[in-house]
Formats: C-alpha cells, sequence, structure tokens
C-alpha cells in the first residue's frame, strides 16, 4: 500500500467527557491519531471505550470538548451548525448498524435523499442514484420500501445512499452487527470494493473480529485511550 | 415537491391515529363555528335593524306604557316621516310552550314603517278592513298550520282573557334575517276591550315607532321627542331601533359572552389532543430525525418536516370540518326552525374556523417541531438500540 | 392472575408529558362539564332559595310573574281576610301587598342599560323574607322617597350605592341602606315604600301579594277555594313553585347548552384518550408479548389497559373538578327570560356534580381506552415477541 502524501483525517490532542447530572465521565483523553488516504480503518475496543464516539466527532455529528480534527482541508472542530451539515453532506457517508433508511420511502427515494441539499437537476440526480444501486447490484428493487428487502439488502441501500454524493470518507459503525454470516460478508466485501475500486477511506467501529480482519488496518480503545496493534 | 411527498407518506403511517385528529379538529371546528354563528345571530336582530325607524318608549321601563294622546306630538317634530305604535300583547296559543311574539299595532302606519314585511294588496286590504283581523309570518303559519281565513284564540298573560282574531294575512319576509314568527293585529281591537273591562288601561300603548327622513336626523329627532315629554308623567326614551334592539340582546350578553369562550375552548381542548398526538408522532421518529440530520440536512428541513405535518393535518380536519358547517347548518334550520328561523353561516365564520384550524396545526406542531430540530444527532441516534 | 394495578400506574408516570397532556385535555372536558352543571346548579339555587315553602304567592290569573300581575283592591281586601293566613308577633298578620315593577337601570362597567326589578313593599314584607337582612345603612321611612338596594344591585348599578339617588317616576329616591339576601333573588332587586311608589308609578293595583302560611299543610285547601271563588282572579303558589318556575326557561337553556357542549367535546377528549392508548399498547407490544408469555392472561391484559385508561381519565375528572371549583368565584348576571329582570347567580358545586363530573371522566377514558386494550390483548405471542 503506497503511503498517501498528506493523512486524510489528522485528529490531535482530542478530549471529550459527558456529564450525567453533576458526574463526568471521560470518554476520550488526549487522541493524536491519522488516516491515510484510501485506507481501510477498523475501531476496535469493549463496550464504552469511546470508539462510536471517535467516530462521531471524525463524522462531525458530535462536538469535541478540546483538540483538532482536520478532515482534508478542513477543521471541523471549528464549523458551525449549518457549515457542519452543509460539509457532511458533501464529505461524509454514513452507514449505521440498524441501516436507519426511512421507512416510509422506496429504495430510490431513500438513496437519493442526500442528493436533494445539492443542486442536481432531477435527471442527474437519477443517473446518480441508479449507477450507485448498480454497484450494490439492487438497481432492480429500486422501487422496493425498506420493509420488503432483507437485512442485508437493505444495508446495501444504506451503502449505496452514502457514497451517491461522492463522498471521500465512509464511516461505518457496526455494519455488520445486525446481520447473519453471509450477508455480512457480502456488506465487507462490497465496502473492500469501494476503498480498492473507488480510492474511499472507510472508517468502522465494529465488535466482530473476522469484520475487522478485512480491514487494513486495526486500532484499538480502551479506555478513552488509542493503541496501534 | 419531495418534502411534500415526504409528509404525506408520513401521514399515512400511523392511519387511524391521523383520521382520528383529522376527525377531532372538524368536529371542533365546526362545533367552533356553529357557536359563532349562534352567537352571531343573537346579534342578528340588531344588525338588520332600520336605522331610519326610532322607538319611543317610557323612560322608567318597557313595562311602563305612554298615553296615545303622544301621537299628534311626535308627529309634529320636524323630520318625523310617520308615526306607529303598539303594545306587546305577551299571549300564547293554546299552552305556555307555544309562544311566539306577538303585537297590537295600528295597522296602516305600521305596515308602511316595516315594507319587509310583504303581503299581497288583498290580504293587507282585508286585514285594515277587519277589527278582529290579525296577520301573522310565513314561518308561524307553518308552525301551527294556520291558513288565512282561520280563527286564533290567544290566552293573554298581560292582558287577560281569551282574545279571538281571524288570521287576513301570512306575510313573507323581504330578507332571510326578517323575523317570520310574529303575529300582528289591531291595537283598537285591544283598546276597545280594555275600555269596558279595565278602563284605567285604555288608551295606552307601550311604544311608538318614529320614522325619520334619513338617518342623520336620527338623533336629532331622538332629543326633540324626550324634551317634548321632560318633566311630564310619562317621560319618554327615544333611540333608534337598533339600539333599542341591543339593549334587549346585551341584557343577556353574559351567555353569549360564555358561549363565546366555550367556542374558543373547542379549539383549545382539540389543541391538547393534536399537540399530544404531534409529540407522540416526532418522539416516535426521533432517529429518523437523527439520521436525516447525519446526511446533512438541517434543523430547517426536520421543521419543516414535522411542522408541515402538524399544518396538514389540522387543515385537513379543518376543511372537513367547514365542509360539514353547511350541512349542519342546513340541518339546524330545517329540523329547529322553530329557534332559529335561519342559520347561514357568514363567509367570516368559515374564514375564521380555517383560522382556528390552522392555528390548532400550529401550536400543536410548535413543541415537536422544535424537539426536532435541535436534536442533538447522537442522542438520536443512540435511541435505535 | 391479575397484573398488579401498580403497572399501569407507572405506565402512565413513564410518559408523563402525553399522561398530563392527554388528562388536561380531558380535563378541559370534564371542566366545561362541571361548569355547565354549576351554572345550572346556581341558577336554581337562587331562586328556590328565594322562595319559602310556608310562604304563598297571589298574582292575576295567568300572570307568569309578579311584575305582569295586578291584584285589585277589592279583591286584596277579600283575600287580606281569610283565616289561612298566619299571625305575627305583633299581632298583624303575616302578608304583605307589594308592588312590583322594573326599571331601566345603567351598569356601573360599561355602562349597559338593564331591567331591575324595584318592589315596593310592605310593614309585614321583611318578616316574610327571613334571608333579607340589612347590611349597611337602615331601611327606608315609610311615607319617605327612600329606598334600599340588594347588595348585587348596589354594585353593579349607577346609582343604587348607598348615599347615592336615583330617578325615576318624576322624583329622586335617596339609598338609605344596602341589604344581604344571601343567594336569593333578592339581592338584584331594591326595595322602597309601596304607597309612595303606586303614586309616583301612577299604579291604582297591587302587583302581587305574599302570606305566610298558619299551617303549610293548608294550602291545597286553600289554593282551590281561592281560585274558584267567582269574586276573585287570583292564582295561589307556593312562593317556592313560584321562583322554580321563574327559574324553568333559563334552566332549561342551560342544561340543552351544557348537554350540546358536552357531547361535543367528549369526542374531541375521547380522540386523545384513544389515540394516547393506541400509542401506549403500540410502545409496548414485546412488553405484552413477554407479559403473555409468562401466563397472564388476555383478560388480564385487557384490564391492565382498561385500567390505564380509567385512570388516565380520573386524572382528567380531578383537574377539571379543581380547575371548576374555582369558578365558584364568579357571579354571573344576566336577564331572567321568565321575568325580563336582572338576576345574578353563581356557580355553584355540589357533591352531586363532583361525582358525576367524575363518572363522566371515567367514561371517557374507558370509551377511549376500550379498542386499545382490546387490541393489546388480542396480540399473537410469538408476533408480539418478534417485533423490537
Amino acid at each position: 500500500m503506497p503511503e498517501a502524501s498528506a493523512p486524510i483525517v489528522r485528529i490531535r490532542n482530542l478530549s471529550k467527557a459527558y456529564r450525567r447530572g453533576t458526574q463526568v465521565i471521560p470518554v476520550l483523553t488526549d487522541i493524536n491519531f491519522d488516516i491515510a488516504r484510501g485506507e481501510f480503518v477498523a475501531l476496535m475496543g469493549p463496550s464504552g471505550s469511546g470508539k462510536s464516539t471517535l467516530l462521531n466527532l471524525i463524522a462531525g455529528i458530535d462536538s469535541a470538548d478540546q483538540g483538532s480534527i482536520q478532515v482534508g482541508d478542513v477543521e471541523i472542530t471549528t464549523l458551525g451548525e449549518s457549515d457542519l451539515a452543509r460539509w457532511r453532506a458533501g464529505s461524509v457517508g454514513f452507514i449505521f448498524q440498524f441501516y436507519n433508511l426511512i421507512p416510509v420511502l422506496t429504495a430510490y427515494e431513500n438513496v437519493e435523499l442526500p442528493l436533494l441539499l445539492t443542486h442536481l437537476s432531477r435527471r442527474e440526480r437519477s443517473e446518480h442514484v441508479e449507477a450507485v444501486l448498480n454497484v450494490v447490484g439492487l438497481a432492480d428493487r429500486m422501487d422496493h420500501y425498506p420493509s420488503q428487502l432483507s437485512g442485508g439488502q437493505q444495508q446495501r441501500v444504506a451503502i449505496a445512499r452514502a457514497i451517491v454524493t461522492d463522498p471521500e470518507i465512509l464511516v461505518a459503525d457496526e455494519p455488520t452487527g445486525d446481520l447473519d454470516r453471509a450477508s455480512a460478508e457480502e456488506i465487507l466485501q462490497l465496502m473492500d470494493r469501494l476503498v480498492r475500486e473507488f480510492g474511499k477511506t472507510v472508517i468502522m467501529v465494529t465488535h466482530d473480529p473476522r469484520a475487522a480482519e478485512k480491514a487494513h488496518l486495526i486500532r484499538h480503545l480502551e479506555k478513552g485511550e488509542l493503541s496501534v496493534t | 415537491m419531495f418534502f411534500l411527498k415526504y409528509i404525506l407518506r408520513n401521514l399515512f403511517r400511523h392511519k387511524l391515529r391521523s383520521v382520528l385528529t383529522i376527525v377531532g379538529v372538524a368536529v371542533a371546528v365546526l362545533a367552533f363555528g356553529l357557536l359563532r354563528t349562534l352567537v352571531g345571530l343573537w346579534y342578528a336582530g340588531a344588525e338588520h335593524a332600520s336605522d331610519t325607524r326610532l322607538v319611543t318608549r317610557n323612560s322608567i321601563s318597557l313595562v311602563f306604557p305612554l298615553p296615545i294622546s303622544y301621537l299628534d306630538r311626535i308627529r309634529g317634530v320636524p323630520g318625523v316621516t310617520s308615526v306607529s305604535y303598539g303594545n306587546w300583547f305577551g299571549a300564547y296559543y293554546k299552552d305556555q310552550k307555544n309562544f311566539f311574539a306577538n303585537y297590537a299595532i295600528e295597522p296602516r302606519g305600521y305596515l308602511e314603517l316595516y315594507p319587509e314585511l310583504m303581503l299581497s294588496p288583498k290580504e293587507k286590504n282585508d286585514f285594515f278592513l277587519d277589527r278582529k283581523g290579525c296577520i301573522v309570518g310565513e314561518r308561524l303559519a307553518k308552525t301551527y298550520g294556520w291558513k288565512v281565513g282561520d280563527l286564533i284564540t290567544l290566552k293573554g298573560t298581560i292582558f287577560p282573557g281569551q282574545w279571538e282574531f281571524v288570521l287576513r294575512g301570512i306575510y313573507h319576509g323581504k330578507e332571510k334575517a326578517t323575523e317570520e314568527r310574529i303575529l300582528l293585529f289591531h291595537w283598537s281591537y285591544l283598546n276597545e276591550a280594555l275600555r269596558q273591562t279595565v278602563p284605567r288601561r285604555a288608551d295606552q300603548v307601550g311604544y311608538f315607532v318614529v320614522g325619520v327622513k334619513k338617518p342623520e336626523l336620527a338623533p336629532e329627532v331622538s332629543m326633540a321627542i324626550d324634551s317634548l315629554f321632560k318633566n311630564s308623567l310619562a317621560e319618554t326614551l327615544t333611540e333608534t331601533e337598533k339600539a333599542f334592539h341591543m339593549s334587549f340582546v346585551s341584557m343577556t350578553e353574559a351567555i353569549m359572552v360564555a358561549i363565546q369562550i366555550v367556542s374558543y375552548m373547542v379549539i383549545a381542548i382539540i389543541m391538547v389532543v393534536a399537540a399530544n398526538t404531534m409529540a407522540m408522532t416526532a418522539r416516535e421518529r426521533i432517529s429518523e430525525y437523527a439520521t436525516l440530520k447525519t446526511l446533512g440536512f438541517k434543523g430547517g428541513h426536520l421543521g419543516g418536516l414535522i411542522f408541515g405535518e402538524s399544518v396538514l393535518i389540522s387543515l385537513s380536519g379543518g376543511v372537513v370540518g367547514v365542509a360539514a358547517t353547511f350541512p349542519a347548518a342546513h340541518w339546524i334550520e330545517v329540523e329547529l326552525a322553530q329557534f332559529f328561523p335561519y342559520f347561514s353561516v357568514s363567509t367570516e365564520t368559515i374564514l375564521l374556523e380555517l383560522l382556528a384550524a390552522l392555528s390548532v396545526g400550529v401550536v400543536s406542531g410548535i413543541f415537536p417541531t422544535w424537539r426536532g430540530a435541535t436534536i442533538r444527532i447522537a442522542d438520536g441516534l443512540k435511541r435505535i438500540g | 392472575m391479575g397484573i398488579p394495578y401498580s403497572y399501569s400506574f407507572r405506565n402512565l408516570w413513564t410518559r408523563r408529558l402525553t399522561t398530563v397532556l392527554t388528562a388536561s385535555g380531558m380535563g378541559l372536558v370534564v371542566f366545561v362539564f362541571a361548569a355547565t352543571l354549576m351554572l345550572t346548579e346556581g341558577l336554581e339555587k337562587t331562586l328556590v332559595e328565594t322562595g319559602s315553602s310556608d310562604n304563598v304567592v297571589l298574582l292575576r290569573k295567568s300572570a307568569n310573574s309578579e311584575v305582569q300581575s295586578g291584584v285589585e283592591r277589592d279583591q286584596a281586601s277579600l283575600l287580606e281576610s281569610q283565616p289561612e293566613i298566619a299571625i305575627g308577633a305583633d299581632g298583624r298578620p303575616l302578608l304583605a301587598k307589594e308592588l312590583v315593577v322594573l326599571i331601566n337601570l345603567k351598569k356601573r362597567v360599561g355602562d349597559k342599560p338593564a331591567n331591575v326589578i324595584i318592589r315596593g313593599i310592605d310593614a309585614a314584607s321583611l318578616k316574610l323574607r327571613p334571608a333579607v337582612r340589612l347590611k349597611e345603612g337602615r331601611m327606608p321611612r315609610p311615607g319617605s322617597a327612600e329606598v334600599v338596594a340588594g347588595e348585587s344591585v348596589a354594585q353593579r348599578f349607577k346609582g343604587c350605592g348607598l348615599g347615592e339617588t336615583l330617578r325615576f317616576g318624576m322624583r329622586d329616591w335617596r339609598v338609605v341602606g344596602v341589604f344581604d339576601a344571601g343567594a336569593t333573588g333578592f339581592s338584584s332587586e331594591i326595595w322602597g315604600d309601596r304607597d309612595q311608589m303606586m303614586q309616583a308609578f301612577r299604579r291604582p293595583v297591587y302587583s302581587s301579594m305574599i302570606f305566610r302560611l298558619r299551617d303549610t299543610g293548608a294550602f291545597d285547601a286553600y289554593k282551590a277555594r281561592v281560585e274558584a271563588d267567582p269574586r276573585l282572579t287570583v292564582e295561589a303558589k307556593r312562593e317556592t313553585q313560584y321562583y322554580l318556575d321563574q327559574s324553568e326557561a333559563m334552566a332549561k337553556f342551560l342544561r340543552i347548552l351544557g348537554l350540546v357542549l358536552t357531547v361535543i367535546f367528549s369526542i374531541g377528549a375521547v380522540i386523545g384518550a384513544t389515540i394516547t392508548m393506541y400509542a401506549a399498547v403500540a410502545n409496548r407490544v414485546t412488553e405484552i408479548g413477554t407479559l403473555r408469555a409468562l401466563g397472564f392472561q388476555r383478560k388480564s391484559i385487557l384490564a391492565s389497559f382498561i385500567i390505564e385508561a380509567l385512570l388516565l381519565g380520573l386524572c382528567g375528572g380531578i383537574l377539571g373538578i379543581f380547575a371548576a371549583s374555582f369558578m365558584q368565584l364568579i357571579t354571573i348576571s344576566t336577564m331572567n327570560w321568565a321575568s325580563f329582570s336582572e338576576l345574578a347567580f353563581s356557580f355553584t358545586l355540589n357533591f352531586s356534580i363532583v361525582w358525576k363530573s367524575l363518572l363522566f371522566s371515567a367514561v371517557m377514558g374507558f370509551v377511549g381506552g376500550a379498542l386499545p386494550a382490546l387490541r393489546a390483548s388480542r396480540m399473537n405471542i410469538v408476533e408480539a415477541l418478534r417485533a423490537t
């Protein structure tokens, strides 16, 4: 794997704590972490180790207490609410454990959702949606509602939704956590393909050692601190 | 477009819940409209009163009469075109329950002053010529099945005894609002009877109706009439017919105010119900909102989504309610004709109904909208597991 | 095997916001329900308490009220000497020949005119109305142009306060006293010397006669005799009956209005309860499946949800009654159609209204909860457990 010139994610002195009443629970303490372009990173660790929080911070859906997170050329910790939303819409794709598809929208409409925030015309949108549905192999199911699809298929629709805006980074929180072995394998292969063929950077949180095996790099989080394996 | 589609699909997610809420709003809007119309009717008599007619009565109160001798002096006041007079008769037909307005009046002047009571020339003439004749409004005639030529016997409460009249004419109201539940008969018939039985009550009238040339003269003429009888045994109070009606209306105002308060309360109740439903709906979809936010949608988008649903549900209810108002008003007009001779819903009421529905939607949407728009993504997503 | 009541209660507690909103919706309905009952009750109480069952009112035949009535002097003297009339401590008969007319007065607030009853009283008038007590000032001296005003009139009408003057019948009348008549219709009247008033109003006849019965059981015989007497054209009524008749039209109107409003309102509230309970069931599908798997029967589930709905309804009921109890502070003043005169009465809460309201709220809760509870109890165990 050739080293890219500059890392796509650059984390410096990152800390985050939660307050429950008067109690302060540190989740992440002084994290320093770089992710290179085109990398497939797995974040592992026991429950409560802060791995999901770290993922959320990189994705810009949670805010840090301290430190800096640079994604590409953007320092996201300084972005305001609406700039952050705009940034997310263009630069990050999300894959969730429970797919989080909108039940009242069809597969096509679910994938189209992020494009509604762009200035693309209806026709351009449809081209994009059909292209990514082809990538995940569900072009024939685009008029189905989530409830008419299997878990694996729903996750593939979710992946299509994540890549439809062509973001550089994909973040995945336990993407195989709710799937059987065979479907999980399919999803991991699909993510691997996204890295190899489309040059995406994937950051995945997982419990599953077999899922982690697919990654190029595994990082362990323990009590808010990072270690390399 | 897309958002509208999304909102519509959300509406059909809990069909039963949406239907129940729409029905609830519709019922509330309907009730609101009908109550408002009811209150409006209360004041309708005054609103339709002519402004070129004045009413002169005893200044102490309505139960005190005025001497008939005032007639010529009132006639002499400049600006007065014609004068007639009458007495509230207060009798009932067969049973106390069959109560309707009946007056002893001086026919020629009265019908001239009230052109909205329309009679055929023949009926009018027959009425003028028959000392025992009476005329009634069409609706009243229909209620008791009276036909021209019938003998009608009323039982007096203020003027004791059985009073017999021959029905000489049935009048139509010129306008919808014209009262058609009145019986009018010759004042002279009453007066002659009184002369024989209770002479001290004879030659007195309850009120004079005074026609003026033009509305602007009303205050001047009123003052001129009242000053004529100042410091006499029976001082007068002259006011426009409208003010006269209003003084009656205002006496029962407390009840009307209560009904008005209640009509707004209906809306308040349904607001609580709708707010509850929306809060529940938004709570159930919180992870969906978080997902949308993750994808880059902003608080405003989500707010629009929730608010749109809330307003759409309430407005649908409002439209159903408005649509139901017309048949309901018609039903009241037909079935409860005895109490409400006409029950027409004003455009203003319809607009207010829609406004009420809209405000139900807006108010019930505020809290869930705010919650949805400000939800922290990490918290919203956490709820899934 | 039943599910403990605390399960229903805790479920309501867990969803506090929804519970509070639904209960307040129902509370508003119960409030309206209770308030209209209280208003009717207040009106009837006022007019019923005005009368005393030992007193008899004599009116001209077919006159509906004292204002419309007239009793000629010759008839009055015949009626004065009947044996049924009680004798007072001073040895004189407890009988009053009164004059009752309406005068048009303006309200202090808003300047709106209203008809007020003015009563020309006789020496025995006060003794016949034990509820009437002088509160301030003194009673009018016989033969003078002085009046006393009921508390409610004194407060609300121009010129009726202590020391003020009223003008009618070409004379000025000084208000020398204010009387307290409790919750009776007399509070809405002005009293003065009868003979002075008859003169001022040019009324040669009395309006009505009131007397106390020596023996309250003698009324029927007395009524039959007097009404059959060819020399007399009067009608005798017990005072209680007379005032009850006066309240009839208004009470009926209020009752119908209350009924219509309550029906309309309860539709809204029942819908609210149904939605809430359906959501409660939907949120707890797995829980219901678990309970069923543990061996609870369908009817236990049904009962548990019904109890939850009833509790919800009762919360609303208590809320509504609590709010309605404050309405007792409010006095309504309006024209009584029967007498055409202003009458003041208050919202009155009593035990019967409280339990009627609670029952009503429970019924609303039950109706709202019945369908969702049925759905919960009919759920298939396996499917319910599978739903996440």
